[in-house]
């Protein structure tokens, strides 16, 4: 099976030079559905931070789809990109686009055609029940529905990886259940590799998966 | 509504420094202008022991445009009828000629003495009247005047670009985070920059056509041609080609130049 990430010994830091993740080895297979958890500040984010290439490992090697990141060119990178998805904490989402911009954005800058783009679009606002909300800026969304709304953006240019930082952080269980549906789709018929970080597994899933728990800078395969 | 207050502080700005520029400009054309009319009703008063040519003169200096004799005839008829037509002859020739000297353009004081220095330097002339007195009055109050409209357009300059600055940080910050989005969507940085080209340029043409509207109104604004009227200069205020297509090129330059500062800026977030 194809190993979408190789992490050797890998160390990762902040410009305080303070370890975060302490020479952690691990790896990820193509299609694999991952879960990441840990206390608060151990480091989960952190360590998506260096799977998406904004932060270059302080040692060890880290190779992501084949490329070495540690030495990634900014081109090289961005064309990684494109083939992820990304929800992250804090949503990041274009306060100035409505929600439907926002969603298209990844469609955009692979090049998808507009009216492609925009079918798409109105799937995706049905899958995360926010079709009613079109038009809308993002803070005039609540927390739950932006992060919906980051969800859709993340799933929108079917990518080959998947990373969600705490997806259900704001949502209720019937939210929730329809976030794990879409990941679980996506990873079921697309064979997309997905990355959760989250505080609590969900009980009644139907795939397969992996379980990384994070502590004092270690990375522990529970599963 | 939003739109419209992300494009207001930009378009401002480049308005303010659209108006200080032509401004200028307006004040400079006048002052040519009014030099042209001074400098059509100046002259120089040269005394020559010996006939002297436009030519000759140029050469002495060459801010001559032409020297005009001032022409004894009508003095020396009045004299002639008591005199012998010998003697009328014999006086033509000892008197002296009289030449009135039009200008190229209107000089500044320096150039004034130099060409009396030059002129008296010639062994045929005696005597130069220049007027000096009047011409140094008039010529420093233009030169005041102008002065006074430049400091004023550069302090307006000046301000708006320190505001520009101050703004550009807010710019900065805005599209910094959007831009840091669609690079983690990994989009390449001339499709992060082209939102805010596209801003800028359109900011630029919308500041153009207003400061188009506004002049091409004033030019033709009774009380602006009365100004211009009353000092008896014709000035144009707005050049529809000229003028727009400059205020169009600083405008777009302007805002290209504050769109790569801030693409220059962009840092990108760990
Ligand atoms: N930009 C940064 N610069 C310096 N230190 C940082 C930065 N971001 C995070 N840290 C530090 O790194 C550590 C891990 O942070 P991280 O965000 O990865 O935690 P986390 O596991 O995601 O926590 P949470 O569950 O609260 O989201 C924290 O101690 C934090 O203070
Ligand atoms: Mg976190």
């Amino acid at each position: 099976m194809d190993k979408v990430i190789i992490a050797q010994d890998l160390s990762l830091a902040y410009s305080n030079n303070e370890t975060i993740i302490n020479k952690a080895s691990f790896s990820i297979n193509s299609g694999n559905f991952v879960f990441i958890t840990g206390a608060s500040g151990s480091g989960k984010s952190t360590l998506l931070k260096s799977l998406y290439g904004a932060l270059k490992p302080k040692q060890g090697s880290l190779v992501v789809g084949g490329v070495e990141l540690k030495a990634i060119s900014r081109s090289k990178l961005n064309f990684l990109r494109r083939h992820i998805g990304i929800v992250f904490q804090d949503y990041k989402l274009v306060k100035e686009w409505t929600i439907e911009k926002n969603i298209m954005l990844p469609l955009l800058i692979n090049g998808y055609l507009k009216s492609v783009a925009q079918d798409q679009v109105e799937k995706l606002l049905k899958h995360v029940r926010l079709n009613h909300q079109i038009g809308k800026y993002p803070l005039e969304l609540s927390g739950g529905e932006q992060q919906r709304v980051a969800m859709a953006r993340a799933l929108a240019h079917n990518p080959i990886l998947i990373m969600a930082d705490e997806p259900t952080g704001n949502l209720d269980e019937y939210s929730s259940q329809l976030i794990w549906n879409l990941l679980e789709g996506a990873n079921n018929q697309l064979k997309t590799t997905v990355i959760v970080v989250t505080h609590n597994i969900p009980k009644n899933l139907s795939v397969d998966y992996k379980h990384f728990h994070i502590e004092y800078g270690n990375i522990h395969e529970i599963r | 509504m939003k739109s419209v207050r992300n494009h207001l502080s930009l378009v401002l700005a480049l308005l303010s420094i659209l108006f200080s520029m032509q401004l200028y400009f307006i004040v400079e054309r006048s002052i040519d202008a009014y030099k042209v009319k001074l400098s059509q009703n100046y002259s120089v008063i040269a005394v020559s022991k010996e006939e002297l040519s436009s030519e000759a003169f140029a050469k002495i200096n060459k801010i001559v445009s032409q020297a005009k004799e001032i022409a004894p005839d009508s003095v020396i008829k009045r004299l002639s009828s008591d005199m012998k037509s010998t003697n009328v002859e014999l006086l033509k020739l000892t008197l002296p000629r009289f030449y009135k000297l039009s200008l190229s353009h209107y000089p500044s004081p320096e150039e004034i003495k130099k060409l009396k220095s030059d002129l008296l330097a010639h062994n045929a002339i005696t005597k130069v009247e220049d007027f000096a007195h009047t011409h140094d009055t008039v010529y420093k109050l233009l030169l005041l005047f102008k002065n006074v409209v430049t400091l004023f357009s550069s302090v307006v300059l000046l301000v708006t670009v320190l505001l520009i600055f101050k703004e550009l940080r807010i710019w900065q910050y805005k599209h910094n985070e959007r831009m840091s989005i669609m690079g983690l969507f990994g989009a390449a940085l001339w499709l992060r920059s082209a939102v805010l080209f596209r801003l800028a340029i359109v900011d630029a043409l919308l500041a153009s056509f207003v400061a188009f509207g506004i002049f091409t109104y004033l030019s033709s604004y009774p009380w602006v041609l009365d100004q211009f009227k009353n000092i008896g200069i014709d000035v144009v205020v707005f050049n529809p080609i000229d003028d727009f297509l400059m205020i169009l090129g600083v405008a777009v330059a302007i805002s290209i130049v504050l769109a790569s500062l801030i693409v220059l800026g962009h840092k990108e977030e760990a």
